[in-house]
């Protein structure tokens, strides 16, 4: 009886949905009226025009005169990247202080305080930025780079990393090695460790097998060979994880002492160390209360990502909303791709998130 | 029959313009003008300009605005209100520009600006005249080596984006198959920053922007200006709206007649002075003592004057914004015609 609403509250409900759709008619219709006085068209068609920039960082390849449809997937790639990147720093180093503040040791609480209370109380742009300018390019010139071992060079440009030259059988061990690893992760209950021993024995054979390295060196203005990790990838990635991790940080430690006092001291009173304790009993419990706040924080680090442009960084907002948009002249169309791209990662996510978090709820508690 | 009325139009149009008749200047409706209107209305003008850049627009250290831009805007403001001090000066970045203009936030943008086809046809804007003449320009840091532009195959540049500097330089790469790279920056603090630090072998953009940059570096003398300019000419000036020429012709002749103050040597300290009944015609017209020139451009006869007054001749604001009292960049293109510039003028008559 008291289940189904009353029709006056149905009728309120529609009524509302009505008013809902007639504010975005009204919106979407005022839109179109302003781009017809404008004499701006609408419409997707450009994504298929050439563009003639270059960017600067990139996964895949790019040639001046490629579409701006590619131009977008090149800079969709940029983001996912140092999203990703950031997610796991920001996880574990959130795990990390978490756990230091709740340490017994007065120094290691202490020093995870002050980390979370400077980190989360400063702007996360000047953060960005401070790692980018005072930190970053402080470094020596390409003449000058710091030797690291296996041949890096480190400076102003960038990290500069050595990479496998491939040799005539290093592919198939490889996708070998990577087959054998998925086997082993699926049988993880029947085989436990043994299972790893294959794809170490096909990954050791891959690294042999390997031509030789190729080592960057100072080519013209420039470190050539290798891989770069330029300074713009290292400062975001730097301002985004840092900066969420001081909130996750806090995540952690409320759900940690969210846990029933008494599962510790009976997991202690069974003779198990503090280690075991927290990683056995203490945080299998808390990571259900971290996983709903904890998405939230990831969504955080994606959005944010488009702090990116301030450091050159080619993302989206950079790319797309900058140059595309003004070599286009295609304003409201940039902004809606933009938008819907930032939404469809962002669902994505959450609903990445909500599957986990459906799979370590308890069940039936 | 609208055809018919549209064509009869046109052909009348085109008549007039054709005998140059100057009673048909007076016949047309002198300024209707929605745009001038709103300004008198407002009693100020809303100048759009760049976020801060020295040179052409930025605050002085007791927050006052100068530049070459900056002239202009107050330049308008003395014709249209009769002070140079009713504008309000709204800072604005590359990529909002045109939107930002477009939908009427501002009155005019004067923002360091390239004219070009696009703008004028895709975007729907005015291009009323040039007050800087420049081209795309590479400053890189002596201890490099490099004398000329292609000497730069492999170097990055650091570079604004959202601008036509990224395409220029894409351009040049394939006429020429080198590969100059470049890296993008938002705002010029963080790429003046990176170029300092060394991130970058050289920065580029137009001429005056280049040598505003340069003197933002910890040692200006270590860097130089490369002698080649890419892109080909590049006009920068004001942008009005579509379907508003009065006031588009305004902006325009603000811009004329602080040329013609340098052409007939009117500059500040003596604009009062030589107003005082001289015979020369050209000075009549210019104060306003013969002829209803300002009436023509919606605004009363005495503008002319009032821009000598308080704003100078083009001459004295380039002197104190790029020139001499400056940053020292000499005046080439952006000289008078007769001087081996291309600084050039309508006659008034």
């Amino acid at each position: 009886m008291s289940s189904r609403p009353s029709r006056r509250a149905r009728a309120g409900q529609w009524l509302l949905l009505a008013a809902v759709a007639g504010c975005a008619w009204y919106l979407a219709h005022t839109a179109a009226a302003n781009l017809r006085r404008h004499d701006m068209g609408f419409g997707f068609g450009f994504l298929l025009d050439h563009a003639n920039f270059d960017i600067p960082f990139r996964l895949i390849a790019w040639h001046d005169g490629d579409t701006y449809l590619r131009a977008l997937l090149l800079c969709v790639l940029n983001t996912l990247l140092v999203s990703a990147l950031a997610i796991v720093a920001a996880t574990a180093g959130g795990l990390l202080v978490g756990i230091m503040r709740l340490s017994r040791n007065w120094l290691v609480r202490h020093i995870a305080l002050v980390f979370v209370e400077l980190v989360r109380n400063t702007p996360q742009l000047v953060q960005i930025i401070f790692w980018y300018v005072a930190v970053l390019q402080t470094l020596p010139g390409p003449r000058q780079s710091f030797v690291l071992p296996l041949g890096a060079l480190l400076n102003v440009r960038g990290l500069y990393l050595p990479v496998l030259r491939a040799g005539d059988f290093t592919g198939a061990l490889a996708a070998l090695a990577a087959v054998a690893l998925a086997a082993a992760l699926l049988l993880r209950r029947r085989l436990g460790a043994r299972g790893l021993i294959a794809p170490a024995l096909l990954a050791a054979a891959c690294l042999a097998s390997a031509a030789g390295l190729q080592r960057p060196a100072l080519r013209g203005f420039n470190v050539a060979g290798g891989v770069q990790v330029p300074p713009e990838l290292v400062a975001l990635w730097a301002g985004l994880s840092l900066y969420a991790a001081a909130f996750i940080a806090e995540i952690v430690r409320a759900a940690i002492l969210a846990v029933e006092r008494g599962q510790r001291e009976a997991a202690a009173s069974l003779g198990l160390r503090p280690a075991q304790v927290l990683r056995r009993v203490v945080l299998p419990q808390a990571l259900r209360v971290m996983v709903p706040p904890l998405t939230s924080q990831y969504l955080n680090i994606i959005k944010s990502s488009s702090l990116g442009a301030a450091v050159a960084y080619p993302e989206l907002f950079q790319i797309f909303a900058g140059t595309v948009l003004n070599q286009s002249g295609r304003e409201v169309e940039t902004i809606v791709i933009l938008m819907a791209i930032f939404l469809a990662i962002s669902l994505l996510t959450s609903a990445g998130m909500n599957w986990y978090n459906r799979r370590v709820a308890l069940v039936g508690h | 029959m609208t055809g018919i009325v549209k064509r009869a139009a046109m052909i009348g149009a085109l008549a007039a313009a054709l005998l140059g008749f100057a009673g048909s200047a007076r016949a047309q409706a002198p300024a209707d003008s929605p745009t001038l209107k709103a300004v008198k209305g407002r009693g100020q003008l809303v100048c759009g300009v760049d976020t801060g850049i020295p040179g052409y627009a930025y605050q002085d250290a007791g927050g006052t605005w100068q530049g070459l831009d900056v002239a202009w805007c107050r330049a308008i403001a003395d014709a249209v209100l009769g002070a140079p001090d009713k504008v309000k000066f709204i800072g604005t970045t590359s990529k909002e520009r045109f939107s930002v203009l477009k939908s009427g936030e501002i009155d005019v943008l004067i923002r360091d600006s390239e004219y070009s086809f696009i703008r004028n046809t895709q975007l729907g804007l005015d291009e009323p005249a040039v007050n800087f003449y420049t081209g795309q320009t590479f400053m890189v840091r002596k201890s490099l080596n490099v004398a000329h532009l292609p000497e730069l195959n492999g170097a990055t540049i650091c570079v604004l984006t959202g601008t036509t500097l990224e395409t220029n330089i894409a351009d040049y790469n394939r006429a020429h198959n080198i590969k100059i790279n470049t890296l993008l920056f938002e705002r010029p603090e963080e790429a003046f920053a990176a170029a300092d630090a060394g991130r970058c072998d050289g920065y580029t953009d137009d001429g005056g922007s280049v040598a505003a940059a340069r003197s933002t570096m910890k040692r200006p003398g270590d860097w130089m200006f490369l002698p080649e300019t890419i892109g080909g000419l590049e006009p920068l000036g004001a942008f009005t709206r579509q379907g508003d020429e009065a006031w588009t012709r305004l902006v325009k002749w603000v811009h004329f007649a602080m040329l013609e103050a340098e052409i007939l040597g009117i500059t500040r300290a003596d604009a009062m002075d030589r107003a005082k009944d001289p015979k020369d015609p050209d000075l009549r017209r210019f104060f306003g003592l013969d002829g209803d020139f300002g009436k023509l451009l919606g605004v009363d006869n005495q503008w002319a004057l009032r821009i000598a007054r308080d704003i100078g001749n083009y001459g004295e604001v380039y002197e104190a914004t790029f020139g001499g009292s400056g940053l020292g960049l000499p005046r080439g293109m952006n000289n008078l015609f007769d001087h081996g510039g291309l600084q050039a003028l309508p006659t008034w008559h």
